[in-house]
C-alpha cells in the first residue's frame, strides 16, 4: 500500500462512500480557493481579501441556498427509495402564499403560520404520497402531476401577485442570531455555535475510534485522528469567526441553522436507524426488501409526504427572505435540488446516495453560483456552466466506476496507487449483473 | 470422431483483469462435428474464455493465439465473431419480451428488401427456422406469452439465423425443466448429426456426461485435462474429482437426523392467481413439519411449489383464499411478511438476485436486514453488533470474502447463498423454508449448504428443502412431498424415496398416500 493511499485511507476512511464523499469535498474546497484567488485578483487585493470568503458573502451564500439545501435533504431520500419528486418548486410556492395570505387576510400570528404552512405540506404530502404508494402511479408522473397543480393553486390564490409576508415571519428567511451577552467584538450565540460543533466533531471522532474498536478492527493510529480534528477544528474556528464578525447585526442566519439541524437529523435518521436503512432496502431491490419485512407501501408513502413537508419549510423560508411570496416563487427548485443529490453521488436506479453527499453536491453548485456572480458572470453564462457542471461531475463518476475505480477522487488518485490493484471487474462465472452505475437511466 | 478435423483452437489464451489473472494458459482443442462440454466451479474462468472467443474481450486485451478453421482469427468485437459463424446464447436469455418470435429471431439481422425490412420473408424464414428447433407456435406470439423452454428455442433459431457453424451455449438447461431439458438435448444431438459443432458449459453434470464427446475441464483459470467422454470412460464422478480437485468421497455431509414432534402444520391451504382470480395455484394443500426434521418439496417447474411456500410466508405470493397455519398447536395468521418473521419463519427465494439480496449492499448490511431490530437499540442501529454479527456468520459460514465490507455482488452465487442463508439465521427463525438453495452453485459449496441445513435441522428447527434436483433432496430430506399443479399428490419417507416413484408422483395428480 503506498504511503499516499495509507494516508488517505486513515483520514478519510478506507471504504469507497468515504472516498468518493472526500473527493467532493476535495472539489469543494478547491472551488473556493478558486474563486477566492479569482476575486482577489479582479478586486486587486491580497488573497485574504478576496470576496468569495468575506463575512457577508458567506452568510448571502448560506441564505440564498439553505431552502435548496432542505430540499436537497428530502430530495436524497425521494431519489434513494427510486422516486423523483418534481413538484417541490410549486408546492413551495403554494404554501407561501396560502402562509402570507394566512398572516395577511386571516391575521393568523407568525408561529400559527409556520404550523399552518407545515400542515399544508402534510397535506399535500399524503396527497402525492397516496397516489405513489398505495395507487402504484410512478412518481415522476404524480409530480409532474402536482408541479402543475400547485403552481396553478399558487397563482389562483394569489391571484398571480405578490402578497408581503410580517417583519417577525421574515426572521426564519432573514434574520439572524441575534445579540446576547457581553461584548466581545463577535456575535455570541455564533461564537457557542461553533464551539458546539467542535465538541461534537471531537465526541464523533472517539465515538468512531470506540466503535472500530468494539468492531475488534484497530482504531487509525492516534496521530491521525489528531491530525483529522485538527483539520477540522481549524475549519471551524475559522468559518465560525467569519460567521461571529461580520457587519454588526449579522452573524450566523437563522435559515442556515434550520438548515443545519435538519441536515445532521437526517443523517443520522438515513444512516443509524432502521427506518433509513429501508429506504435504501427499497430502492436497491424492493422486491428483497419486501421479502425481508420491509413495509414497502409506508416507506414510499413517508418518503414523498416527508419531501412535501420539507418542501413547504423551503417555501416559507424563501417567502420570509423575499419578504413576499409571488407567482414565480420556486421555479426550478426541483432541478436545483436534483442536480445537488446527483452531483452528490446517488444513483438515479435508487438505492445508492448520502445526505452529505448531496449537501456537499449542493454547496458545490451553490458556490460556482455566488463564485460566478461575484465575478460579473451573466446569468446566461452561469447557467451553462453549471449545466456542464453536472454533466462533467456525473460522467466522471460513470466512466469511473465502470473502469472498477470510484469516483473523481479515485481517478485524482489513480496516479499513487500503484501498487495496490483497483476492485478487480469479477471474472467470475456467476456473471453477477453490472452494480448500478451512479447514473444509469 | 477422433480423426475429425480441429475447428477450433484457443492457444495458451491468458487473460488478466486489474489484480486479477482470470484465465492463465489456457487450452481447448474443439474438433469439427462435436459436442464439446466445458466444465468447471464457478469462477473456474469458462465464461471469459467463451467471451475471449466470441469477442465480448477484444483482440489485444488477451494473450494467446485463437485458430478457427485453419485460421488465426483475432476479432474486436461480437458482430465479427458472428459473422464467422460462431454464435453464443448466454444463460440470460438476450430476448424482448414484448416482441414477437420472428421480430427477436432477426433481431439486428432483419432481411432487407431496397431499405425496408421484409417481413414477408422473414415470417417464411421465422418458420423454417422454428421447424428445425422444433418449435411449433405462431411466430407472431410475443416472447413474454412462451415458456422458458420455448424462448430457449428461439434463441437457437436466431443462432441459425446467422448461419451458425459453431454454437455455444452458457448452462442452457440451468431454468429448464427436466422434460424442455431431454429435448434441448435431443436438439444438440440432432445438429450433430448435421454437422454443426457445439460446445456447452453446464453444471448438471448428467447431461454432460449423456451428450458431449469431450470434456475440458478448467479449475482457477487453467485447463486441468480434456477428456474423450467415450474413450476415457469418463462419469460424473470423475469429471467432479477433475472440477474440484480432488475426490468427494460423497455427495453429502454426515448427518443423523434428531427429530420430534410435529411443530408446523398447514391445513387446506387455498391460493389464487394474484392478476387471474380464477386460475388456483393451490389447492387444499396441507403438510407438517417436525422439529429437526428436513422436509423435501418435489416438483416440476411450474408446480407451485414456490408459489405454496411464499403464500405461507406472510401471503407474499398470490391472493390468499382459504387455509389455516398451526405453530406448536396454536393457529397462527401471516397477514405479511413481518408477521411471518415475527412468528419464526424464513423464506429463503430461489432467485437470490432478483429478491434475495440487494446487490448494493455489503455482506453485513445484508445479514442483518431481516431484522434490524436485533441491533437496534431506543432507535439506534449499533453498527459494531451488525458488524460482529455478520463477522460471526461469515466465519460459521466460511463464507469466502476478505471481510464482512465486501459488497454482496462481488461474491460467487455459492457465497452469495450464504449471505442469504445468514441473513435469515439472523432471523432466529424455527422454520426455514428453502426455495432451490443450491441453485447455480457449484459442487464443492453445495456441500458446504448441504452441511449447513443440516445443522440448522441438529439444532431442532425445521427446515423446508424445495428442488428440482431429486438426487439432492433424496439425499437431503427425512420426508419429501410432491406436488403437481398445485395439489400435494405424495409423501415419502427417507426409504421409501427413490427417483422413479417421486418422478412417477410429480407428473401425476392421482394422490398416493404410502405411509
Amino acid at each position: 500500500m503506498s504511503r499516499f493511499k495509507e494516508l488517505q485511507k486513515n483520514l478519510f476512511g478506507g471504504q469507497t462512500s468515504n472516498a468518493r464523499q472526500f473527493g467532493m469535498i476535495f472539489t469543494l474546497v478547491a472551488i473556493v480557493l478558486l474563486f477566492q484567488i479569482l476575486t482577489a485578483n479582479r478586486a486587486g487585493v491580497g488573497f485574504g481579501d478576496g470576496l468569495t470568503l468575506r463575512s457577508d458573502n458567506l452568510m448571502a451564500l448560506l441564505q440564498q441556498n439553505s431552502y435548496i439545501l432542505i430540499l436537497a435533504v428530502g430530495m436524497l431520500m425521494v431519489i434513494v427509495a427510486g422516486h423523483i419528486d418534481l413538484s417541490v418548486g410549486s408546492v413551495a410556492a403554494f404554501t407561501g402564499i396560502l402562509v402570507a395570505k394566512s398572516m395577511a387576510e386571516w391575521s393568523f400570528p407568525w408561529p400559527v403560520a409556520i404550523l399552518f404552512g407545515l400542515a399544508i405540506g402534510a397535506a399535500i404530502g399524503v396527497w402525492q404520497g397516496f397516489w405513489v404508494a398505495y395507487v402504484g402511479v410512478p412518481a415522476f408522473i404524480v409530480t409532474l402531476a402536482g408541479m402543475l397543480l400547485f403552481r396553478g393553486a399558487n397563482q389562483f390564490v394569489g391571484n398571480a401577485q405578490t402578497l408581503p409576508v410580517p417583519a417577525g415571519f421574515q426572521k426564519i428567511g432573514g434574520g439572524y442570531l441575534p445579540e446576547v451577552g457581553p461584548d466581545t467584538g463577535y456575535n455570541n450565540l455564533t461564537l457557542l455555535l461553533g464551539l458546539a460543533a467542535i465538541a461534537a466533531v471531537i465526541w464523533r471522532e472517539l465515538q468512531a475510534r470506540r466503535t472500530r474498536r468494539e468492531m475488534n478492527a484497530d482504531p487509525a493510529p492516534l496521530w491521525v485522528s489528531i491530525v483529522r480534528l485538527a483539520i477540522m477544528i481549524a475549519v471551524l474556528i475559522f468559518v465560525t469567526l467569519r460567521f461571529a464578525g461580520g457587519r454588526v447585526g449579522t452573524s450566523f442566519p437563522i435559515s442556515g441553522l434550520i438548515m443545519v439541524v435538519l441536515v445532521i437529523a437526517y443523517a443520522f435518521y438515513t444512516r443509524n436507524t432502521a427506518g433509513g436503512r429501508h429506504i435504501y432496502a427499497v430502492g436497491g431491490n424492493s422486491r428483497a426488501a419486501e421479502l425481508s419485512g420491509v413495509k414497502l407501501k409506508r416507506v414510499n408513502f413517508f418518503v414523498m409526504m416527508n419531501m412535501s413537508i420539507l418542501a413547504s419549510l423551503a417555501g416559507m423560508i424563501y417567502v420570509a427572505r423575499a419578504g413576499a411570496s409571488g407567482p414565480q416563487d420556486g421555479l426550478n427548485w426541483e432541478l436545483d435540488a436534483i442536480a445537488a443529490v446527483f452531483i452528490g453521488g446517488a444513483a438515479v436506479a435508487g438505492g445508492i446516495g448520502t445526505i452529505s453527499g448531496s449537501i456537499v453536491g449542493g454547496l458545490v453548485m451553490a458556490v460556482l453560483n455566488n463564485g460566478l456572480q461575484l465575478l460579473g458572470v451573466g446569468t446566461d453564462r452561469v447557467q451553462i456552466i453549471k449545466g456542464l457542471v453536472l454533466l462533467l461531475a456525473v460522467a466522471l463518476d460513470v466512466y469511473n466506476k465502470s473502469q472498477g475505480r470510484f469516483s473523481i477522487i479515485g481517478s485524482l488518485m489513480r496516479p499513487f496507487r500503484r501498487d495496490e490493484p483497483s476492485v478487480p471487474a469479477t471474472p467470475s462465472d456467476a456473471s453477477a449483473p453490472p452494480a448500478k452505475t451512479t447514473v444509469a437511466g | 470422431m477422433t480423426n475429425a478435423p480441429i475447428l477450433l483452437e484457443m492457444r495458451s489464451i491468458t487473460k488478466e483483469f486489474p489484480g486479477v489473472k482470470a484465465l492463465s494458459d489456457v487450452n481447448l482443442v474443439v474438433k469439427a462435428g462435436e459436442i464439446h462440454a466445458i466444465c468447471g466451479e464457478n469462477g473456474a474462468g469458462k465464461s471469459t474464455l467463451m467471451k475471449v472467443l466470441s469477442g465480448v474481450y477484444p483482440y489485444g486485451t488477451y494473450a494467446g493465439d485463437i485458430i478457427y478453421q485453419g485460421e488465426v482469427v483475432r476479432y474486436s468485437d461480437i458482430r465479427q465473431s458472428e459473422r464467422a459463424g460462431i454464435v453464443i446464447i448466454h444463460q440470460e436469455l438476450a430476448l424482448i419480451p414484448d416482441m414477437s418470435i420472428t421480430e427477436n429471431i432477426f433481431l439486428g439481422n432483419e432481411p432487407r428488401k431496397r431499405g425496408a425490412i421484409d417481413w414477408t420473408a422473414a415470417q417464411r424464414q421465422a418458420l423454417d427456422l422454428m421447424a428445425r428447433v422444433g418449435l411449433t407456435e405462431d411466430p407472431d406470439t410475443l416472447i413474454k406469452d412462451i415458456g422458458v423452454g420455448k424462448q430457449q428455442l428461439v434463441e437457437i433459431a436466431k443462432a441459425f439465423a446467422k448461419d451458425v457453424k459453431l454454437l455455444i451455449l452458457d448452462e442452457p438447461t440451468a431454468a429448464l425443466n427436466e422434460a424442455d431439458s431431454q429435448h434441448l438435448l435431443d436438439l444438440l444431438r440432432g445438429f450433430r448429426e448435421r454437422g454443426i459443432t457445439s460446445i456447452m458449459i453446464s453444471h448438471k453434470l448428467n447431461e454432460i456426461e449423456a451428450i458431449s464427446d469431450s470434456i475440458t475441464i478448467l479449475r482457477d483459470g487453467k485447463t486441468v485435462e480434456t477428456l474423450d467422454v467415450k474413450g476415457d470412460g469418463v462419469d460424473e464422478d470423475r469429471i467432479v474429482r477433475g472440477m474440484v480437485g480432488r475426490e468427494l468421497s460423497s455427495r453429502f455431509p454426515d448427518h443423523t437426523p434428531n427429530i420430534g414432534e410435529v411443530f408446523f402444520e398447514v391445513r387446506n391451504w387455498n391460493v389464487r392467481h394474484p392478476i387471474s382470480a380464477e386460475r388456483q395455484v393451490c389447492k387444499n394443500e396441507s403438510f407438517t413439519v417436525r422439529r429437526g426434521e428436513i422436509v423435501g418439496f418435489a416438483g416440476l417447474m411450474g408446480a407451485g411449489r414456490t408459489e405454496l411456500a411464499m403464500s405461507v410466508f406472510g401471503r407474499s405470493y398470490g391472493a390468499f383464499e382459504s387455509g389455516q397455519i398451526f405453530k406448536d398447536g396454536k393457529e397462527i395468521k401471516l397477514k405479511s411478511v413481518a408477521d411471518a418473521i415475527h412468528h419464526g419463519l424464513a423464506y429463503v427465494s430461489e432467485d437470490r438476485k432478483a429478491i434475495g439480496l440487494n446487490l448494493l449492499d455489503d455482506i453485513k448490511t445484508s445479514t442483518v436486514a431481516a431484522k434490524l431490530s436485533k441491533i437496534t437499540h431506543h432507535g439506534v442501529l449499533d453498527e459494531a453488533e451488525e458488524y460482529q454479527a455478520a463477522e460471526s456468520y461469515r466465519k460459521e459460514l466460511r463464507t469466502k470474502a476478505p471481510t464482512v465490507h465486501e459488497g454482496v455482488s462481488k461474491l460467487s452465487g455459492g457465497n452469495q447463498q450464504k449471505v442469504v442463508l445468514a441473513k435469515w439465521m439472523f432471523t432466529d427463525p424455527d422454520l426455514l423454508i428453502l426455495d432451490e438453495p443450491t441453485r447455480g452453485i457449484d459442487v464443492g459449496a453445495k456441500y458446504e449448504i448441504y452441511g449447513i441445513i443440516q445443522r440448522l435441522a441438529e439444532q431442532g428447527k425445521g427446515v423446508i428443502v424445495i428442488s428440482s434436483e431429486l438426487p439432492e433432496l433424496i439425499g437431503l430430506c427425512d420426508r419429501i412431498y410432491t406436488v403437481f399443479e398445485g395439489q400435494i399428490t405424495g409423501e415419502l419417507s427417507r426409504e421409501q424415496a427413490n427417483p422413479e416413484t417421486l418422478m412417477k408422483q410429480m407428473t401425476s395428480t392421482k394422490k398416493m398416500q404410502i405411509r
